[in-house]
Protein backbone atom coordinates (compact mmCIF):
# COMPACT_ATOMS: atom_id res chain seq x y z
CA UNK A 1 0.00 0.00 0.00
CA UNK A 2 1.35 3.37 -0.87
CA UNK A 3 0.73 6.60 1.27
CA UNK A 4 -0.28 9.49 -0.53
CA UNK A 5 1.50 13.41 0.16
CA UNK A 6 0.25 16.76 -0.63
CA UNK A 7 2.36 19.39 -1.46
CA UNK A 8 0.31 22.65 -1.04
CA UNK A 9 2.71 24.94 -2.76
CA UNK A 10 2.93 23.77 -6.19
CA UNK A 11 -0.28 25.05 -7.86
CA UNK A 12 -1.01 21.41 -9.06
CA UNK A 13 -4.58 20.60 -7.95
CA UNK A 14 -4.78 17.90 -5.72
CA UNK A 15 -6.46 15.03 -8.03
CA UNK A 16 -3.83 15.59 -10.15
CA UNK A 17 -0.93 14.93 -7.57
CA UNK A 18 -2.23 11.71 -6.45
CA UNK A 19 -2.83 10.28 -10.29
CA UNK A 20 0.80 11.42 -10.51
CA UNK A 21 1.90 9.49 -7.60
CA UNK A 22 0.44 6.15 -8.63
CA UNK A 23 2.15 6.95 -12.14
CA UNK A 24 5.66 7.15 -10.14
CA UNK A 25 4.67 4.11 -7.64
CA UNK A 26 3.92 2.57 -11.02
CA UNK A 27 7.26 3.36 -12.69
CA UNK A 28 9.15 3.06 -9.58
CA UNK A 29 7.80 -0.32 -9.18
CA UNK A 30 5.75 0.55 -5.69
CA UNK A 31 3.07 -1.15 -7.17
CA UNK A 32 2.29 -3.87 -8.88
CA UNK A 33 -0.97 -5.43 -10.57
CA UNK A 34 -3.18 -6.76 -8.23
CA UNK A 35 -2.27 -4.16 -5.10
CA UNK A 36 -4.99 -2.00 -3.40
CA UNK A 37 -4.81 1.24 -3.48
CA UNK A 38 -6.08 3.14 -0.14
CA UNK A 39 -9.90 3.48 0.13
CA UNK A 40 -11.33 7.60 0.27
CA UNK A 41 -11.71 7.21 3.83
CA UNK A 42 -8.03 6.25 4.37
CA UNK A 43 -6.52 8.98 1.96
CA UNK A 44 -8.86 11.84 3.87
CA UNK A 45 -8.35 10.50 7.23
CA UNK A 46 -4.49 11.15 6.85
CA UNK A 47 -4.75 14.38 4.24
CA UNK A 48 -7.47 15.77 5.39
CA UNK A 49 -8.99 16.33 1.74
CA UNK A 50 -12.31 16.32 0.29
CA UNK A 51 -13.48 12.77 -0.64
CA UNK A 52 -14.80 13.41 -4.14
CA UNK A 53 -10.98 14.44 -4.88
CA UNK A 54 -9.58 10.95 -4.04
CA UNK A 55 -12.99 9.48 -6.07
CA UNK A 56 -11.98 11.57 -9.07
CA UNK A 57 -8.45 11.06 -9.04
CA UNK A 58 -9.09 6.78 -8.94
CA UNK A 59 -11.90 7.63 -11.84
CA UNK A 60 -9.05 9.27 -14.36
CA UNK A 61 -6.72 6.30 -12.94
CA UNK A 62 -9.69 3.74 -13.78
CA UNK A 63 -10.28 5.24 -17.24
CA UNK A 64 -6.77 4.91 -18.08
CA UNK A 65 -6.68 1.32 -17.68
CA UNK A 66 -4.60 1.37 -14.38
CA UNK A 67 -6.90 0.65 -11.81
CA UNK A 68 -10.45 -1.12 -11.40
CA UNK A 69 -12.27 -0.18 -8.77
CA UNK A 70 -14.00 -3.80 -7.08
CA UNK A 71 -17.47 -2.68 -5.33
CA UNK A 72 -17.03 -3.29 -1.69
CA UNK A 73 -13.35 -4.28 -1.62
CA UNK A 74 -11.78 -1.29 -2.90
CA UNK A 75 -9.47 -0.30 -6.00
CA UNK A 76 -6.87 -2.47 -7.19
CA UNK A 77 -4.14 -1.83 -9.52
CA UNK A 78 -4.65 -3.91 -13.23
CA UNK A 79 -1.80 -2.80 -15.27
CA UNK A 80 2.08 -1.69 -14.64
CA UNK A 81 3.60 1.40 -16.42
CA UNK A 82 7.49 0.65 -17.95
CA UNK A 83 9.56 1.41 -15.76
CA UNK A 84 12.19 4.01 -16.70
CA UNK A 85 15.80 2.81 -17.91
CA UNK A 86 18.36 3.95 -15.42
CA UNK A 87 20.99 3.83 -18.01
CA UNK A 88 18.91 6.22 -19.88
CA UNK A 89 18.32 8.51 -16.86
CA UNK A 90 21.76 9.11 -16.83
CA UNK A 91 22.95 9.53 -19.90
CA UNK A 92 20.13 12.35 -19.90
CA UNK A 93 21.33 13.97 -17.54
CA UNK A 94 25.21 13.38 -18.25
CA UNK A 95 23.73 15.42 -21.46
CA UNK A 96 21.59 17.95 -19.89
CA UNK A 97 24.12 18.72 -17.49
CA UNK A 98 26.45 19.34 -20.03
CA UNK A 99 24.14 22.11 -22.10
CA UNK A 100 23.90 24.03 -18.82
CA UNK A 101 27.61 24.22 -18.21
CA UNK A 102 27.97 25.09 -21.91
CA UNK A 103 25.02 27.97 -21.63
CA UNK A 104 26.25 28.99 -18.28
CA UNK A 105 29.85 29.29 -19.89
CA UNK A 106 28.02 31.45 -22.76
CA UNK A 107 26.84 34.26 -20.07
CA UNK A 108 23.30 32.98 -19.13
CA UNK A 109 22.43 33.28 -15.93
CA UNK A 110 19.62 31.12 -13.96
CA UNK A 111 16.39 32.89 -15.04
CA UNK A 112 17.78 33.47 -18.56
CA UNK A 113 18.48 29.28 -18.93
CA UNK A 114 15.06 28.21 -16.98
CA UNK A 115 13.22 30.58 -19.89
CA UNK A 116 14.91 28.46 -22.67
CA UNK A 117 13.89 25.38 -20.83
CA UNK A 118 10.05 26.09 -20.59
CA UNK A 119 10.01 27.39 -24.03
CA UNK A 120 11.53 24.02 -25.05
CA UNK A 121 9.71 22.35 -22.94
CA UNK A 122 6.70 23.71 -24.17
CA UNK A 123 6.97 23.64 -27.89
CA UNK A 124 8.44 20.27 -27.46
CA UNK A 125 5.12 18.82 -25.98
CA UNK A 126 2.83 21.39 -27.73
CA UNK A 127 4.25 19.12 -31.00
CA UNK A 128 3.12 15.99 -29.37
CA UNK A 129 -0.37 17.25 -29.07
CA UNK A 130 -0.55 18.55 -32.56
CA UNK B 1 -29.86 16.54 -10.24
CA UNK B 2 -31.40 17.75 -6.59
CA UNK B 3 -30.01 20.79 -4.82
CA UNK B 4 -28.86 21.01 -1.00
CA UNK B 5 -29.60 25.07 -1.47
CA UNK B 6 -31.35 26.69 -3.77
CA UNK B 7 -32.21 30.48 -3.34
CA UNK B 8 -33.64 32.92 -5.60
CA UNK B 9 -33.29 36.63 -5.22
CA UNK B 10 -32.63 36.24 -1.67
CA UNK B 11 -32.07 39.12 0.47
CA UNK B 12 -32.37 40.11 4.11
CA UNK B 13 -32.45 43.83 5.64
CA UNK B 14 -31.76 44.60 9.19
CA UNK B 15 -33.22 48.23 9.71
CA UNK B 16 -32.10 49.90 6.86
CA UNK B 17 -29.51 47.62 5.86
CA UNK B 18 -29.15 45.14 3.68
CA UNK B 19 -27.20 42.31 5.41
CA UNK B 20 -27.89 39.88 1.37
CA UNK B 21 -28.96 41.02 -1.01
CA UNK B 22 -30.19 39.75 -4.68
CA UNK B 23 -28.68 35.85 -3.56
CA UNK B 24 -29.51 33.74 -6.66
CA UNK B 25 -27.63 29.59 -5.78
CA UNK B 26 -28.07 26.15 -6.97
CA UNK B 27 -25.98 24.16 -5.18
CA UNK B 28 -26.07 20.48 -6.11
CA UNK B 29 -26.09 18.16 -3.55
CA UNK B 30 -23.02 15.90 -2.01
CA UNK B 31 -20.68 18.91 -2.47
CA UNK B 32 -18.54 20.63 0.47
CA UNK B 33 -19.18 23.71 -0.18
CA UNK B 34 -17.17 26.87 1.28
CA UNK B 35 -18.40 30.04 1.65
CA UNK B 36 -15.59 33.08 1.66
CA UNK B 37 -15.96 36.26 2.34
CA UNK B 38 -14.66 39.44 4.61
CA UNK B 39 -15.89 39.77 7.93
CA UNK B 40 -19.75 41.26 7.69
CA UNK B 41 -19.93 40.17 4.03
CA UNK B 42 -23.46 38.42 5.23
CA UNK B 43 -21.82 34.85 5.68
CA UNK B 44 -23.51 34.33 8.91
CA UNK B 45 -26.62 35.90 7.39
CA UNK B 46 -26.66 33.33 4.51
CA UNK B 47 -26.08 30.61 6.89
CA UNK B 48 -28.99 31.89 9.18
CA UNK B 49 -30.90 32.08 6.43
CA UNK B 50 -30.33 27.81 5.34
CA UNK B 51 -31.23 26.92 9.09
CA UNK B 52 -34.22 29.19 9.49
CA UNK B 53 -33.08 31.32 12.16
CA UNK B 54 -33.59 34.44 9.99
CA UNK B 55 -36.36 34.72 7.28
CA UNK B 56 -35.83 36.51 4.24
CA UNK B 57 -36.47 39.73 3.76
CA UNK B 58 -37.15 39.09 -0.01
CA UNK B 59 -36.76 36.32 -2.46
CA UNK B 60 -36.56 32.69 -1.20
CA UNK B 61 -34.63 29.72 -0.38
CA UNK B 62 -34.65 25.98 -0.43
CA UNK B 63 -32.67 23.67 1.82
CA UNK B 64 -32.63 20.25 0.67
CA UNK B 65 -35.76 20.95 -1.28
CA UNK B 66 -37.67 22.25 1.25
CA UNK B 67 -38.19 25.53 3.58
CA UNK B 68 -35.99 26.08 6.31
CA UNK B 69 -36.99 25.05 9.76
CA UNK B 70 -40.51 23.97 8.22
CA UNK B 71 -41.15 21.43 10.01
CA UNK B 72 -39.64 18.05 12.28
CA UNK B 73 -38.73 16.63 9.68
CA UNK B 74 -36.73 19.42 8.24
CA UNK B 75 -34.99 20.45 11.78
CA UNK B 76 -33.71 16.83 11.62
CA UNK B 77 -32.05 16.89 7.96
CA UNK B 78 -29.84 19.50 8.83
CA UNK B 79 -27.40 19.90 11.07
CA UNK B 80 -26.02 23.37 12.48
CA UNK B 81 -23.02 24.68 14.33
CA UNK B 82 -23.11 27.99 14.99
CA UNK B 83 -19.94 30.51 14.85
CA UNK B 84 -17.33 29.78 17.78
CA UNK B 85 -18.95 25.91 18.31
CA UNK B 86 -20.95 26.89 21.32
CA UNK B 87 -22.00 24.09 24.04
CA UNK B 88 -23.19 24.39 27.72
CA UNK B 89 -20.12 25.05 29.85
CA UNK B 90 -21.57 23.80 33.23
CA UNK B 91 -22.71 20.49 31.06
CA UNK B 92 -20.73 17.45 30.59
CA UNK B 93 -19.84 16.00 27.50
CA UNK B 94 -22.04 12.31 28.51
CA UNK B 95 -25.10 15.13 29.52
CA UNK B 96 -24.43 17.12 26.03
CA UNK B 97 -24.89 13.48 23.92
CA UNK B 98 -28.09 12.91 26.85
CA UNK B 99 -29.71 16.25 25.67
CA UNK B 100 -29.29 15.92 21.90
CA UNK B 101 -31.30 12.18 22.16
CA UNK B 102 -33.62 13.99 23.79
CA UNK B 103 -34.02 16.58 21.61
CA UNK B 104 -33.37 14.26 17.90
CA UNK B 105 -35.94 12.13 17.21
CA UNK B 106 -33.40 10.35 14.45
CA UNK B 107 -30.80 10.83 17.43
CA UNK B 108 -27.59 7.98 16.83
CA UNK B 109 -26.18 7.19 20.49
CA UNK B 110 -23.52 4.62 18.95
CA UNK B 111 -22.32 7.11 16.67
CA UNK B 112 -21.78 9.97 19.09
CA UNK B 113 -19.76 7.50 21.89
CA UNK B 114 -17.90 6.06 19.41
CA UNK B 115 -16.75 9.75 18.27
CA UNK B 116 -16.16 10.65 21.89
CA UNK B 117 -14.33 7.35 22.09
CA UNK B 118 -12.59 8.15 19.33
CA UNK B 119 -11.58 11.54 20.08
CA UNK B 120 -10.24 10.62 23.77
CA UNK B 121 -12.84 12.57 25.34
CA UNK B 122 -13.85 12.10 29.16
CA UNK B 123 -17.42 11.63 29.04
CA UNK B 124 -17.76 13.08 32.75
CA UNK B 125 -15.32 16.62 31.62
CA UNK B 126 -17.61 19.80 32.05
CA UNK B 127 -17.56 21.13 28.43
CA UNK B 128 -16.04 24.59 30.00
CA UNK B 129 -12.82 22.73 30.25
CA UNK B 130 -12.04 21.22 27.20
CA UNK B 131 -9.98 22.81 24.81
CA UNK B 132 -10.83 25.00 21.96
CA UNK B 133 -10.97 22.02 19.77
CA UNK B 134 -12.15 19.19 21.60
CA UNK B 135 -15.37 21.65 21.86
CA UNK B 136 -15.13 22.00 18.36
CA UNK B 137 -15.09 18.51 18.01
CA UNK B 138 -18.02 18.02 20.54
CA UNK B 139 -20.52 20.10 18.84
CA UNK B 140 -19.37 18.71 15.40
CA UNK B 141 -20.57 15.72 17.15
CA UNK B 142 -23.99 16.64 18.15
CA UNK B 143 -24.46 18.08 15.05
CA UNK B 144 -23.74 14.49 13.11
CA UNK B 145 -25.26 12.48 15.40
CA UNK B 146 -28.71 13.59 14.32
CA UNK B 147 -28.31 12.50 11.30
CA UNK B 148 -28.46 15.35 8.93
CA UNK B 149 -28.54 14.85 5.13
CA UNK B 150 -27.14 18.60 5.25
CA UNK B 151 -24.43 20.06 8.11
CA UNK B 152 -24.07 23.93 7.84
CA UNK B 153 -20.95 25.21 10.02
CA UNK B 154 -19.80 28.47 10.70
CA UNK B 155 -16.51 29.30 10.58
CA UNK B 156 -15.93 26.17 12.64
CA UNK B 157 -12.31 26.24 12.60
CA UNK B 158 -11.55 30.17 12.99
CA UNK B 159 -10.50 30.03 16.82
CA UNK B 160 -8.46 26.87 16.43
CA UNK B 161 -4.72 25.95 16.53
CA UNK B 162 -3.06 24.99 13.34
CA UNK B 163 -3.50 21.36 14.79
CA UNK B 164 -6.89 21.07 16.08
CA UNK B 165 -7.98 23.05 12.83
CA UNK B 166 -6.42 20.42 10.89
CA UNK B 167 -8.08 17.52 13.36
CA UNK B 168 -11.16 19.01 13.07
CA UNK B 169 -11.38 19.27 9.04
CA UNK B 170 -9.98 15.97 8.89
CA UNK B 171 -13.17 14.39 11.23
CA UNK B 172 -15.19 16.31 8.87
CA UNK B 173 -13.64 14.95 5.45
CA UNK B 174 -14.46 11.54 7.15
CA UNK B 175 -17.68 11.86 8.07
CA UNK B 176 -18.17 13.28 4.30
CA UNK B 177 -16.86 9.91 2.92
CA UNK B 178 -18.50 7.26 5.06
CA UNK B 179 -22.11 9.11 5.11
CA UNK B 180 -24.34 11.11 1.95
CA UNK B 181 -24.19 14.29 3.51
CA UNK B 182 -23.73 17.97 2.37
CA UNK B 183 -21.76 20.32 4.10
CA UNK B 184 -22.09 24.56 3.81
CA UNK B 185 -19.01 25.84 5.79
CA UNK B 186 -18.05 29.37 6.02
CA UNK B 187 -14.40 30.45 6.79
CA UNK B 188 -12.11 32.84 5.57
CA UNK B 189 -9.41 30.90 5.42
CA UNK B 190 -8.53 29.76 1.86
CA UNK B 191 -6.06 26.78 2.35
CA UNK B 192 -8.27 24.91 4.96
CA UNK B 193 -10.82 25.46 1.81
CA UNK B 194 -9.06 24.51 -1.13
CA UNK B 195 -8.35 21.17 0.67
CA UNK B 196 -11.88 20.46 1.72
CA UNK B 197 -14.05 22.63 -0.83
CA UNK B 198 -15.52 21.48 -4.73
CA UNK B 199 -17.61 24.23 -4.38
CA UNK B 200 -17.05 27.62 -3.80
CA UNK B 201 -19.20 30.96 -2.97
CA UNK B 202 -17.32 34.04 -3.03
CA UNK B 203 -19.61 36.74 -0.81
CA UNK B 204 -18.32 39.79 -0.75
CA UNK B 205 -20.48 43.20 0.68
CA UNK B 206 -23.87 41.31 1.14
CA UNK B 207 -23.73 39.80 -2.63
CA UNK B 208 -22.82 36.74 -4.66
CA UNK B 209 -19.87 37.71 -6.63
CA UNK B 210 -18.96 34.16 -8.25
CA UNK B 211 -19.69 30.58 -7.51
CA UNK B 212 -19.14 27.12 -8.60
CA UNK B 213 -17.07 24.19 -8.82
CA UNK B 214 -13.79 25.13 -7.33
CA UNK B 215 -12.12 23.23 -10.22
CA UNK B 216 -14.25 24.75 -13.38
CA UNK B 217 -13.75 28.36 -11.42
CA UNK B 218 -9.82 27.56 -11.63
CA UNK B 219 -10.12 26.46 -14.97
CA UNK B 220 -11.93 29.18 -16.62
CA UNK B 221 -9.92 31.78 -14.63
CA UNK B 222 -6.19 32.36 -16.44
CA UNK B 223 -3.50 35.01 -15.29
CA UNK B 224 -2.20 37.22 -18.52
CA UNK B 225 1.12 39.43 -18.68
CA UNK B 226 2.21 41.34 -21.55
CA UNK B 227 3.36 44.35 -23.38
CA UNK B 228 0.84 47.21 -21.56
CA UNK B 229 -2.95 47.46 -23.52
CA UNK B 230 -6.21 48.41 -22.32
CA UNK B 231 -8.64 46.10 -21.13
CA UNK B 232 -11.10 47.09 -23.79
CA UNK B 233 -8.93 45.41 -26.17
CA UNK B 234 -9.47 42.25 -25.03
CA UNK B 235 -11.48 40.00 -26.43
CA UNK B 236 -15.48 40.10 -25.78
CA UNK B 237 -15.20 36.45 -24.17
CA UNK B 238 -12.68 37.68 -21.75
CA UNK B 239 -13.81 38.97 -19.02
CA UNK B 240 -11.21 41.05 -16.48
CA UNK B 241 -11.67 40.54 -12.96
CA UNK B 242 -8.92 42.05 -11.74
CA UNK B 243 -5.62 44.39 -13.82
CA UNK B 244 -2.54 46.19 -13.38
CA UNK B 245 -0.16 48.36 -15.37
CA UNK B 246 2.98 49.32 -15.12
CA UNK B 247 4.53 51.94 -18.07
CA UNK B 248 5.21 48.52 -20.04
CA UNK B 249 3.39 46.04 -18.83
CA UNK B 250 -0.18 44.69 -18.35
CA UNK B 251 -1.54 42.08 -15.80
CA UNK B 252 -5.50 40.53 -16.19
CA UNK B 253 -6.81 38.25 -14.30
CA UNK B 254 -9.81 37.18 -17.04
CA UNK B 255 -13.16 34.87 -16.75
CA UNK B 256 -12.82 32.66 -19.98
CA UNK B 257 -13.80 29.77 -21.68
CA UNK B 258 -11.80 29.65 -24.22
CA UNK B 259 -8.12 29.19 -24.41
CA UNK B 260 -6.06 32.13 -24.72
CA UNK B 261 -4.05 31.99 -27.81
CA UNK B 262 -2.40 35.48 -28.13
CA UNK B 263 1.46 35.00 -28.21
CA UNK B 264 1.75 38.13 -26.93
CA UNK B 265 0.36 36.74 -23.23
CA UNK B 266 2.42 34.87 -20.90
CA UNK B 267 -0.86 32.93 -19.47
CA UNK B 268 -0.74 31.34 -16.11
CA UNK B 269 -3.18 29.18 -14.28
CA UNK B 270 -4.57 30.97 -11.02
CA UNK B 271 -5.00 29.67 -7.30
CA UNK B 272 -7.89 29.68 -5.51
CA UNK B 273 -6.28 32.53 -3.43
CA UNK B 274 -5.93 34.41 -6.45
CA UNK B 275 -9.16 33.99 -7.45
CA UNK B 276 -10.70 34.91 -4.19
CA UNK B 277 -8.99 38.09 -3.50
CA UNK B 278 -9.25 39.22 -7.32
CA UNK B 279 -12.92 39.21 -6.79
CA UNK B 280 -12.84 40.57 -3.51
CA UNK B 281 -10.58 43.68 -4.81
CA UNK B 282 -13.14 44.01 -7.60
CA UNK B 283 -16.13 44.17 -5.55
CA UNK B 284 -14.27 46.92 -3.39
CA UNK B 285 -12.56 48.97 -6.43
CA UNK B 286 -15.88 48.74 -8.63
CA UNK B 287 -19.45 49.05 -6.97
CA UNK B 288 -21.69 48.20 -9.17
CA UNK B 289 -25.13 49.14 -7.51
CA UNK B 290 -24.76 52.70 -6.00
CA UNK B 291 -27.70 51.95 -3.67
CA UNK B 292 -25.06 49.31 -2.12
CA UNK B 293 -24.88 49.78 1.64
CA UNK B 294 -20.55 50.36 2.30
CA UNK B 295 -19.03 49.07 5.53
CA UNK B 296 -22.17 49.36 7.20
CA UNK B 297 -23.23 45.82 6.58
CA UNK B 298 -24.18 43.82 9.36
CA UNK B 299 -23.61 40.34 9.45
Amino acid sequence: MIEFQLDTASGVATYLQLVQQVHQALQLGLLKPGDQLPTAQQVVARLAINPNTVLKAYRDLEREGLVRARPGQGTFITRSLPRIDPAAQSRFLGSMTDWLRSARAAGLGPDDIEAIYRTAFRNCFAEGVA
Amino acid sequence: MSLVMEARSLGKQYGRHWALRDCTLAIPEGKVVGLVGPNGAGKTTLLHLAVGLVVPTSGSIGVLGASPASGPAQLGRVGFVAQDTPVYARLSVAQHLRMGAWLNPGWDMGLAQSRIEQLDLDPRQRAGTLSGGQRAQLALTLAIAKRPACLVLDEPVASLDPLARREFLRSLMEIVATQRISVVLSSHLIADLERVCDYLVVLVASRVQIAGDTGDLLASHQRLSGPRRDAGSLPASQEVIEESHTDRQSTFLVRTSDPVHDPAWTVRPVTLDDLVIAYMSRSVAAPRHDDRPQLKVMS
